[in-house]
């Protein structure tokens, strides 16, 4: 069956109705002709992890609101969206996020106990608990390190991408942003210099509607064209409509055709249950299915629980990774807290 | 040994680099076909190609943003922002981005990114391109801030500062740009970055300076030594991280600073050296240490000779702060 590609369906076309979305997963659970065909295993394990996304998400809002938790902000209601734009890619291929899908990396491979020890702050933590809930940094998965400033790894992405081109591989960038980053000048400079440099990257844009004070311009897709990036609008909670638009915009990329555009678009309705149903319709729903939200929340008790008894990370570990080698400065700085440190316990 | 100026330092310094390792990338606003406003890339695009030479759009945040792409990929970036007085609209992209990926990451990423930035005034510049902006990079953690005063260190130091492992700002004196002149070794060499100079020994006081002020603080020793004065001038090169041993070793030597920088005073680069030394070198102190700085305006153009610390204005310092 032939996918559709975004350069087959013009969703920004003047002639289609403005809001125009590209969807595919119908109401009964059945899938468009063009939808990207999933194999079997494939759609449960994307549906377990749209799932284990929203467990996450509604847990850690109410370990946040318990004050459990520094800082977290859910992802509920564009799990499509997140999920979606991983599965297209391919696992060499980079992912940019911005903090709102800091969870991609489970999609990966990362053990949820890893990314738990990212939200708690611990010394599990790859980053060394140096940054607050939902910024973490998977190398070894090729997921970038997360930035709180809305937009910055826009033009990031761009310049990966590029690096890529002249170094004659064919990995691609995807990098995550909300619709609020497109009053940025990181996203001007980011689309404008991937226009330019016809570098291999694919912008996907959450928009979650909620904020409609971001732009005159009819859709946020539509800023695309000025910069001579093709442009998508997509359901973005329609799972197979975000894989088959960003998995067309990788393929563009692959070919030299340059940066894409993606606006996903929340309609508001569940992403999770969207899925479900279609695994219904393709009869791959089973009683363990049924069973899996409690599955997913006993593992994640499990994941808490096991992150909780790592002790922080050791009080002499601020000082390094500053420099690759520690300055003569932060040698004495460090020297000098251990020493205060050491004086206190002595006098207590 | 052939004699070059600072430009034709860095650019053989680049073209070295760029033979010798290919990931090392050049980009910025007009370095490519036309080789650099100041042609400290000329030529390179002849030799090395439009992927390894890249003109950009006119937006320093894109320039700075997207090498932060390159070197999280593996590349070695070594972008140029036209004037340091352009710098600011990447300054989020360097302080809260480029300077702060190793540490955020927990080491896993780093952005090797080299900014090359002609800085200060003396060329009829106006204030949109003359100023001297490092202190607000001494200021970030994570960034290395280098600048040299001739050939021989720009060459050294910018091979050094490409082959690190860290994100460096590297400030070139384009006042002296060509007017600085001397030996250059062909090929290949280093100078350590985090490493000051002595340029002059001396007994009686310390002069602490860099990048163009060097010349004027000579000028300025010169004239001292022909009054009898026997001062010690130290370029530091490498402003941060500081070498603090050469400097609080020449201090408690002399027990006489004079500070020279062409930046505003007020919480200037000299701020920090009069806190250092009255941190680890107080009671050496003869004299209170004295800084001879820009003014705390705006840069201004038709007064500029007035606002920059000339010979004069070193020298009457030298000669106060020796008699104190």
């Amino acid at each position: 069956m032939r996918e559709t590609t975004p350069q087959q369906r013009q969703p920004v076309d003047p002639h289609l109705p403005k809001h125009a979305l590209y969807t595919l997963l119908h109401e009964d659970g059945s899938a468009g002709p063009d939808a990207p065909r999933l194999d079997d295993a494939a759609c449960v394990s994307l549906y377990r992890s749209l799932l284990q996304l929203r467990v996450l998400d509604r847990r850690m809002v109410a370990l946040g609101t318990d004050g459990a938790l520094g800082f977290y902000v859910s992802s509920e209601d564009t799990e499509a969206t997140i999920l979606g734009g991983a599965f297209a890619l391919r696992a060499t291929d980079w992912i940019f996020p911005s903090y709102r899908e800091a969870a991609v990396a489970l999609w990966r491979g990362l053990p949820l106990v890893d990314h738990v020890s990212q939200l708690v702050g611990n010394a599990r933590d790859a980053s060394k608990g140096r940054q607050q809930p939902m910024h973490g940094a998977w190398k070894a998965l090729n997921i970038v390190s997360i930035s709180s400033l809305a937009g910055t790894q826009l033009p990031q992405a761009t310049g990966m991408a590029l690096a890529a081109k002249v170094s004659k591989k064919d990995d691609v960038a995807l990098v995550y942003f909300g619709e609020g980053s497109t009053s940025t000048g990181d996203f001007h400079v980011g689309l404008n210099f991937a226009g330019v440099w016809k570098a291999p990257v694919v912008f996907l844009c959450r928009n979650d509607v909620a904020a409609r004070h971001e732009t005159a311009a009819s859709s946020y897709a539509e800023k695309g064209r000025g910069y001579g990036v093709t442009s998508v609008r997509v359901d973005g909670d329609d799972v197979l409509a975000v894989i088959a638009a960003v998995r067309g915009a990788t393929e563009r990329a692959r070919r030299g055709e340059g940066p894409t555009l993606v606006e996903a678009v929340s309609t508001g309705t569940d992403a999770v249950e969207r899925f479900r149903r279609h695994l219904e319709h393709r009869k791959l729903w089973t009683p363990e299915l049924g069973d899996l939200e409690h599955t997913l929340s006993t593992e994640l008790d499990t994941a808490i629980a096991e992150a909780r008894l790592v002790s922080p990370p050791p009080i002499e570990t601020m000082f390094d990774d500053v420099y690759a080698v520690p300055s003569q400065q932060l040698v004495d700085q460090r020297a000098q807290l251990l020493r205060t440190r050491r004086t206190d316990r002595s006098e207590a | 040994m052939p004699v070059l100026n600072i430009i034709q330092a860095v650019n053989d310094a680049l073209r070295l680099e760029m033979k010798r390792d290919p990931r090392v990338v050049v980009l910025g606003e007009d370095i490519g076909k036309f080789g650099g406003v100041f042609r400290a890339t000329s030529g390179l695009f002849e030799e090395f190609g439009p992927e390894r030479v890249m003109d950009t759009p006119l937006a320093e945040a894109g320039i700075i943003g997207s090498a932060i792409g390159m070197a999280l990929y593996g590349l070695r970036p070594v972008p140029e922002i036209q004037f340091a007085d352009f710098i600011y609209p990447a300054y989020d992209q360097i302080v809260n981005e480029l300077a702060k990926f190793r540490y955020r990451s927990g080491g896993q990423y780093t952005a090797p990114v080299v900014i090359r930035t002609p800085y200060g005034g003396g060329i009829r510049g106006g204030h949109y391109h003359s100023q001297s902006p490092e202190a607000y990079f001494c200021h970030t953690a994570g960034l290395k801030v280098v600048i040299p005063s001739n050939p021989y260190d720009a060459k050294g130091l910018l091979l050094s500062a490409i082959r690190g492992e860290d994100p460096v700002l590297f400030m070139e004196p384009k006042r002296v740009y060509r007017a600085s002149k001397g030996e250059v070794p062909e090929g290949d060499y280093t100078l350590p970055i985090g490493k000051a100079k002595v340029v002059r020994r001396g007994s009686q006081v310390t002069v602490l300076c860099y990048g163009a002020m060097v010349h004027v603080v000579n000028e300025a020793v010169e004239r001292a030594v022909a009054d009898g004065l026997d001062p010690e001038v130290i370029d530091l090169m490498t402003l941060s991280p500081l070498d603090e041993a050469t400097v609080l070793e020449s201090v408690e030597k002399t027990g006489r600073v004079v500070i020279v920088h062409e930046a505003p005073k007020t919480c200037g680069y000299g701020a920090e050296l009069v806190a250092l030394i009255c941190e680890k070198a107080l009671l050496s102190l003869e004299a209170p240490i004295v800084r001879v700085a820009g003014f705390d305006t705006p840069f201004p153009y038709t007064l500029e000779n007035e606002y920059l610390p000339t010979p004069e204005r070193v020298l009457s310092q030298l000669h106060e702060t020796a008699r104190f």
